[in-house]
């Protein structure tokens, strides 16, 4: 394929907000003008110098950015295999890469003149980085989370409260993730005017994800440049992440995918093991279908209900996935694959031995996708071939679960 | 082919009478009893009736349906079992029939031979609340081939030339939802001729040109539905039917019979209020 037309492949999604067949806005009338206003308002300050500016800043002064790129040399003796690099999202502020998207949210907002900000949290994360931003910009924040996910991550669900936000549980269906996501959706369609829901990944109905994805691109940017201050070739050989959403993921990945030499590795949450049932391996083992508003992989059944997923990780629990990554499925361009929650609990302590860094259970599924990945990519390119990871939040929410399973 | 809505909303019109729809969902209160609680309210009065297709995440939807939805899945619903409904139903019944539901359970099943089954069942059109006109094509061809007609529905907050197309888009009627919320939302300013409810569908009536204007959400009562349809064809009534017959089930020890005659009256009162009925 001749590279223009290699590059226009992936330049999405198209005005619709498809990917591919991916993606759209499957939303009830109430949101339609809601969800106008929001893409007219990015559309404009996408093309702001000024609002770029602010968010800059903001990761800069105020998240912690750049973060590092981390050399992991014991890991990378250990392993015996390519030159592994950690691109330390866990040393943002609040210990994940979800201010990067939260903060453009919230200055979105702002310009919307929109005040009451609506979230849904998995792990917590997300819920924090979002009480985190409107404690910073002084606006009001309503957090949804599971009955299942509060009791997994108390601590987080007290820091969210300690920043001044409500948290409202959900006791609906699978208690986490995705009905959080329901009764936030739910709670924009009774009042789209005055909310402005932060959704936290790259999922939801256009715009969100492509804004999301926007807002995370730093990570793959910043890599880049400082692949070439470690003086590596500034293009690397693999890059690999964890997928529950797909955020920390496209964040990294998209500034390369026009690049053809990179090898790019999501892993989903195989969680007791695929063909078992419980699971979180969307992209693996589902079928096309519409959730939250957009069309892309989906767990579900024979009927077209909606399938409970299962993790040991809380953020990779949802059995939807953003519809770029379904497209990147799709098109081959990206390998998806999945690591069981006991493989990531073997990656927390594969990482936290070798480079004295405790990832989250989340970021553990990338780090259990390592030992394979380098060998074989040593053997394909040689030793000096250059493996990143998204290194995409720490794991001090996950000790409770970390101690009790180690 | 007769079209049963479009004979429906004409005969209505020309009398200056309010045509009532019911909606209840598809496998509740039980799989072997639905079919006899749409009899009930056919024989109550209702002008039509929604059937409801259960879905795991119904987005639109307030607690009332949700709980309906989740009890039906639990019953084991499926979109087969809605179509042994509707036939059924059709039977012995002339009332039109929409089937109401999210996307997906029909993505799954397959657009066009849900429309086909749908069609030869005996329904007569789709109400799809997560489906909006931008990505009506997934579906409308479908339907459209097989008979179906698809209604898209309006919200308080829809601007004038939105509603217009919309109504060129849709068939059947139009649905006007009542309120900026879920199902079963409280309605605003009860009681009030001149509450921002009755201007909007003061525009909406101006608006919607090419079918029946029908009024939903929120509404509880006789009264409601009164005050709500003014500028209407007519009214529909979800929740509070869900609830009365959730509490029929749940909470009296009364007969299979005197249950179904109780959900009978509930329609005649919505129809006509208390005092036509005592």
């Amino acid at each position: 394929m001749p590279q223009t037309a290699q590059r226009t492949t992936y330049a999405q999604p198209d005005e619709r907000g498809r990917y591919g067949k991916y993606g759209g806005a499957f939303v009830p009338e109430v949101l339609v003008p809601a969800v106008e206003a929001l893409k007219a308002s990015y559309a404009e300050a996408k093309d702001d110098d000024a609002f770029w500016a602010e968010h800059r800043a903001l990761l800069k002064d105020y998240v912690g950015r750049p973060t590092p790129l981390t050399f992991c040399d014991r890991l990378t003796r250990q392993l015996g295999g390519a030159k592994i690099y950690a691109k330390r999202e866990d040393l943002c502020h609040t210990g994940a890469h979800k201010l990067n998207n939260t903060i453009g949210q919230a200055l979105l907002a702002r310009r919307m003149g929109k005040e009451r900000i609506i979230a849904e949290t998995g792990a917590g994360q997300h819920g924090v980085a979002t009480a985190t931003v409107c404690a910073k910009f002084g606006l009001d924040c309503t957090v949804y989370m599971g009955a299942e996910d509060i009791e997994r991550q108390r601590l987080n669900v007290e820091r969210m409260r300690l920043l001044g936000a409500e948290v409202r549980d959900v006791t609906s269906g699978s208690q986490t993730l995705k009905d959080a996501t329901n009764e936030a959706i739910r709670d924009w369609v009774a009042s789209p005017e005055e909310t402005f829901y932060i959704i936290g990944s790259v999922v939801g109905p256009h715009p969100y994800p492509m804004m999301v994805r926007d807002f995370h691109r730093v990570i793959g940017r910043e890599t880049r440049c400082q692949l070439a201050e470690h003086g590596e070739d500034p293009v690397p050989d693999a890059l690999v992440a964890c997928v529950g959403g797909g955020s920390n993921a496209i964040g990294l990945f998209h500034p390369f995918l026009d690049e053809e030499g990179v090898e790019i590795v999501g892993v989903e949450a195989a969680g007791e093991g695929l063909g078992g049932g419980r699971h979180a391996a969307t992209l693996s083992e589902g079928t096309p279908g519409v959730l939250h508003g957009a069309m892309s992989y989906l767990l579900q059944t024979e009927g077209g209900q909606v399938e409970l997923a299962h993790s040991v990780s809380a953020g990779l629990d949802y059995p939807g996935i953003g519809p770029e990554h379904s497209f990147l499925k799709d098109e081959g361009r990206v390998t998806y694959q999945s690591a069981t929650d006991a493989e990531a609990l073997d990656g927390v302590k594969l990482l936290s031995e070798t480079e004295g860094i405790i990832p989250a259970l989340e970021t553990a599924h990338a780090v259990a996708a390592l030992p394979e990945r380098a060998e074989k990519l040593a053997q394909e390119r040689g030793d000096d071939a250059v493996i990143v990871f998204n290194c995409s939040g720490r794991g001090d929410k996950d000790m409770e679960t970390i101690a009790k399973r180690i | 082919m007769p079209d049963r809505l479009d004979d429906t909303f004409r005969a209505f019109r020309e009398r200056g009478e309010k045509a009532m729809g019911l909606f209840l969902t598809g496998g509740f209160p039980d799989p072997g009893s639905t079919l006899g609680v749409l009899r009930a309210i056919d024989r109550g009065g209702a002008d039509f009736i929604e059937l409801g297709m259960p879905f795991s995440d119904p987005l639109a939807e307030g607690k009332p349906i949700q709980r309906a939805s989740e009890r039906a899945l639990a019953h084991g619903a499926t979109l087969d079992g809605a179509f042994e409904t509707v036939r059924a139903f059709r039977s012995e019944s002339e009332t039109p029939l929409l089937m109401m539901g999210y996307l997906n359970p029909i993505l799954r099943y397959g657009p066009a031979p849900f429309c086909e089954q749908a069609a030869a069942a005996g329904a007569d059109g789709l109400i799809l609340p997560d489906l909006p006109p931008e990505e009506g094509e997934l579906i409308e061809p479908h339907a459209h081939a097989a008979g179906l007609d698809l209604v898209y529905l309006i919200a308080p907050n829809t601007p004038d030339a939105r509603v217009e197309a919309i109504d060129r888009r849709a068939t059947g009627f139009v649905y006007a939802v009542s309120v900026t919320g879920l199902t079963g939302s409280r309605l605003s300013s009860d009681g009030e001729s001149a509450s921002p409810v009755d201007a909007y569908l003061k525009r909406a009536r101006r608006l919607v040109q090419n079918n029946p204007l029908l009024v939903g959400f929120g509404i509880k009562s006789h009264e409601d539905a009164m005050r709500l349809s003014t500028h209407t064809d007519g009214f529909i009534v979800g929740s509070a039917l869900i609830e009365t017959v959730r509490r029929l089930w749940d909470e009296s020890d009364r007969s299979e019979a005197e249950r179904l005659d109780a959900v009978a009256s509930f329609a005649r009162r919505l129809k006509h209020g208390e005092a036509r009925v005592a």
